[in-house]
Formats: structure tokens, sequence, C-alpha cells
């Protein structure tokens, strides 16, 4: 059972995290905007992540389609493979896995590099030199990683299904041609967009969390860490989250 | 070159920063309570207290990064609690400050560090320009050839000069010094201390030094503030102090 003590710190890092997305906002939206440390943070948070990311997806991909082949085989619905496989990708696998490795590579990077800078007295240097750090450091990072990941997820997408291709041609022999054939002869508007807009709110939940661990990290090399870990353990739970809620409106609005 | 300070007045003989009645507690605790100081121009003052008196909150509260509950600071004329960011930032342009942790920016060269300032106060400023202003930052401070260097391969004595370049390269008329020997050895210290006064020399500009560092203290104070209880105790050059027979000032000197 959780004590009163940790109800009252869940409820004030909840409204703290809140207050500090919506001056994000507030102060995103007014200039001067810092565009080339933006560019700058899209170019790192995209190229960092691109390894791992482009891994995961060819593997995830190669090793759902070798699992799923034999259970469509008993059915006699093996030709189905490469649409079930892709829209299995494109709705839920890539943008989860994607918006997970992304928390684990990015927000546990910014959590630890704020957070350091803060511990470092970093921040208060930019403030004393006519910098409003917030908007240098949090607004453009978030920014970056709500805008690089749905990039990140359609390339895992393209990556998986490449995967998916070979995995096919281990066990048998399919045609490029016929093999988009059967995901594009199924494959909708429906399948893609939805998805692909949760991976917005992905992109921004680790980087706002990340962010606000990091910039109000305590002092002490400790507090470094915890930042970091925490960055990656609520973006993780978020990104879950998200997508409950985002399959719920999926589901009403008829898209499923 | 924008210096943004033609409307402020530059009378000589004015303190360039006057504080009163300043006060701040973080939760129950009182830090400052009700401390009143004056800084004379081309004046080295040294503020010495124990860890934990609200030294680093004074300097913090002058250059308007913590906001206080009461009273008044006023630096180079002008009220800094009631200053917005605009007008925090042209104060800022004139008041340097040397951070304890030195506060270099991991991810730049000595080079980026050194113009981020510069970039961020004076847009207006040519390539050249700035190239001249950083070399002869680094120049005052004897480290011209880590220009290219990365924080992380200076020694700690060197990243302490380089974010002194930083803050010399604004050419301020105030420096806030916090804690500036700390964590080094008595030579790299001792280093420190006669370039600090170098540079107060050179510049005529007006330190506010927060030390425990007696042999920095002495070296470099004109004046010393005893920061007691939140207050400013008693006042006077280091021979006075050190000669005094109050038990709260004795341990300092021992």
């Amino acid at each position: 059972m959780k004590t009163p003590d940790q109800t009252t710190r869940f409820l004030q890092e909840t409204g703290g995290l809140a207050r500090f997305a919506g001056r994000v906002f507030t102060e995103g939206l007014r200039p001067p905007f810092e565009l080339s440390e933006f560019l700058r943070q899209c170019y790192l948070i995209g190229n960092k992540s691109l390894p791992l990311v482009g891994t995961t997806a060819f593997i995830m991909g190669l090793v759902l389609t070798i699992q799923l082949r034999p259970a469509l085989l008993s059915y006699g619905v093996e030709s189905e493979l490469p649409y079930i496989v892709a829209d299995a990708i494109i709705r839920e696998i890539g943008p989860v896995i994607t918006g997970l490795i992304f928390a684990g590579k990015i927000g546990s990077g910014i959590g630890a590099e704020l957070g350091s800078m803060n511990v470092t007295e970093q921040i208060d240097a930019m403030e004393v030199s006519g910098t409003n750090p917030f908007r240098y450091l949090v607004v453009t990072r978030v920014l970056a990683a709500t805008l690089m990941l749905p990039l990140l997820v359609l390339l895992a997408d393209a990556i998986s299904i490449t995967g998916s291709f070979i995995g096919i041609n281990i066990k048998g022999v399919m045609s490029v041609g016929l093999f988009m054939d059967e995901i594009f002869q199924y494959l909708d508007f429906t399948d893609v967009f939805p998805p692909l807009i949760k991976t917005f709110f992905f992109g921004f939940s680790v980087g706002i969390v990340g962010c606000y661990k990091g910039y109000t990290s305590s002092k002490g090399t400790e507090g470094v860490g915890r930042s970091a870990n925490a960055s990656v353990v609520i973006a993780s739970m978020l990104i879950f989250l998200i997508d409950l809620i985002a399959v719920q409106i999926t589901d009403l609005l008829g898209f499923n | 070159m924008d210096m943004k300070s033609e409307n402020i007045n530059n009378n000589a003989d004015a303190p360039v920063i006057r504080i009163r009645d300043l006060s701040i507690a973080f939760g129950s605790h009182v830090v400052l309570d009700g401390f009143d100081m004056t800084l004379a121009r081309g004046e080295d003052l040294v503020v010495l207290g124990k860890s934990g008196s609200g030294k680093s909150v004074l300097i913090k509260c002058i250059i308007g990064l913590l906001m206080p509950d009461r009273g008044s600071i006023q630096v180079l004329d002008e009220e800094v609690t009631e200053m917005d960011h605009p007008a925090l930032d042209r104060m800022r342009a004139r008041v340097g400050f040397l951070f304890q942790s030195n506060a270099l920016y991991d991810s730049m060269t000595v080079r980026e560090n050194l113009e981020f300032p510069l970039r961020r106060h004076w847009i207006k400023l040519s390539q050249g320009e700035v190239d001249d202003m950083v070399m002869e930052a680094l120049g005052n401070v004897g480290l011209a050839e880590t220009v290219d260097l990365m924080p992380s391969e200076l020694s700690g004595g060197m990243r302490k000069r380089i974010a002194l370049a930083r803050t010399l390269i604004l050419k301020p008329e105030i420096i806030l010094y916090d804690e500036p020997t700390t964590g080094l050895d008595p030579i790299t210290s001792r280093g420190i201390s006669d370039l600090m006064v170098e540079i107060a020399d050179k510049y005529k500009t007006s330190s506010v030094i927060i030390s425990h560092d007696m042999r920095c203290v002495e070296r470099t104070s004109e004046r010393i503030i005893m920061l007691i209880d939140g207050k400013c105790f008693r006042t006077g050059t280091y021979t006075e102090l050190s000669r005094s027979d109050d038990p709260a000032i004795i341990p300092f000197f021992q």
C-alpha cells in the first residue's frame, strides 16, 4: 500500500510535469526562436537513434515473420503473411518498440545531459549569458523529439517490412512485387495515420519527461543518475498509457 | 557594438552595488535576514562566512538568478528586484559571474564557450571581431593555445582560467566570484588569486568575492564583510578583522 508521502510526491511530480509541459507551449510559441539549436537537436536526436532503431526494426520484422509463418500455414493463409506482419508493424510494433528505444536512448540522454548541466551550474551560466535556458535547452529538445520520433517510426516501419520480406524468402520464394501487392491490397489510410499521430505524443512524452527530470534534478551525481533513470521509466510508462488511450479513441472512431 | 547602456547613470562616486535589508528563506530556513552591503566602484570586496551561511545565495540574488523575499538590490543604479528579462540581460552584460564549478559548457570547445555570451548579448559582431575578443580574453588568462580544446581536456586550474576568460570577454564593470579557488591546489590557487588582482587593476573592475580560502581572501580583499546569521556582522580590512577578539570572527583567521 502506498504511504501518503508517496501519493503526495506522485501528485507533486504530476503537477510539476504538467506545468513544465504548459511552459513549453507558452515559451515555445513566443519569439525569439532558437532555430539553429532546434535544427542541431533534430540532427542529433534523429541521427543518434538511427542505428539502434534500424537494427531493432529489421530484427522485429524478420522474427515476427518467421514466428507467424507456421500458424498461418496451418490455417492455409500463408499468402496473407506480408499484410498481417506489415499491419502489426505499422499499427503497433513499429511505434511502440521505436518509442521505447527512443525513450531509452534519447530520454535518458536528455535527462542525464540537462541533469549534469544543472548540477554544474551550466544552466545558470546560460541564464547570465543573456539566454533563456528553458527556450534554448528545453523547448528545442522537446520539439525535436516530437518531430523526430514519427520520422524514425516511418523509417523503422519500412526497415521492418524489409526484414519481413527477407524472412518470407528464407523459407519460401516471393517476389518484391507480389510482397508489396499483398501488403497494399489491404492496407489503407486507417492503418497508417492513427498510429503515426500517436507517435507525435510518444515523442513529446520522451522529450518532456527527459527535460523535466534533468532540468529539475537534485544536486549531486546521484541526482543526475536518478534523472536519467526516471526519464526512461516514466517515458516508457507514458508510451504504454498513450497507446492504450489511442487505441480506445481509434476504436471509438471506427478506425480499427 | 551595441552596449545598450547609454541610459544608465555612471556616476563615478556612487556605489556600484547597494543592498538594503535583503532577506530570503527557503521554506522555514532563513538564509539572509536583513543583509546590508555596498560595493564602491573599483573596490574588491570579500564576503566571508561559514558554509551554508548564504554567501552564494547573496551573489545569485545580485545577478538576478534568485529573487529575494524582501529588500532592495541596486546594481549600477538599477533595482534588480524590479527588472524584467531584457533589463536583467542588459545588467548581466555588465556584471560577470564566475561560477564555483566553472560552468563551462561540456559540449562546446573553449572557443565556442567564450563566443557564447558574446553572441547571445551582442548579436551585431563580425566573425573577425568575435575572434579578436576571444583571443584577447584567452590571452589575459595565459591560455591562448587552448582555444580549440574541449573543457574535458583541461586541468582544474585551466578550466577555472577559461571560465574567468569567459566572464571577462564582455568586459564587465563588476565581477562576482563564487569560491574562485575551491578545489584547486595551493599553487594554482595562488595563480588564480594573482590573476584576479591583475584583472581588477587592468580593467578597473569592482569585485565581490565569496571565498573560504584565507590566502585568497588576504591576497584579493580590500575590505571584508562577515556574513553571520544572515546579516552583515562586521566589516573591515583583512588586517583589522584578523586582529579582532570577537569569538565569532576569530575562527576564520586562525
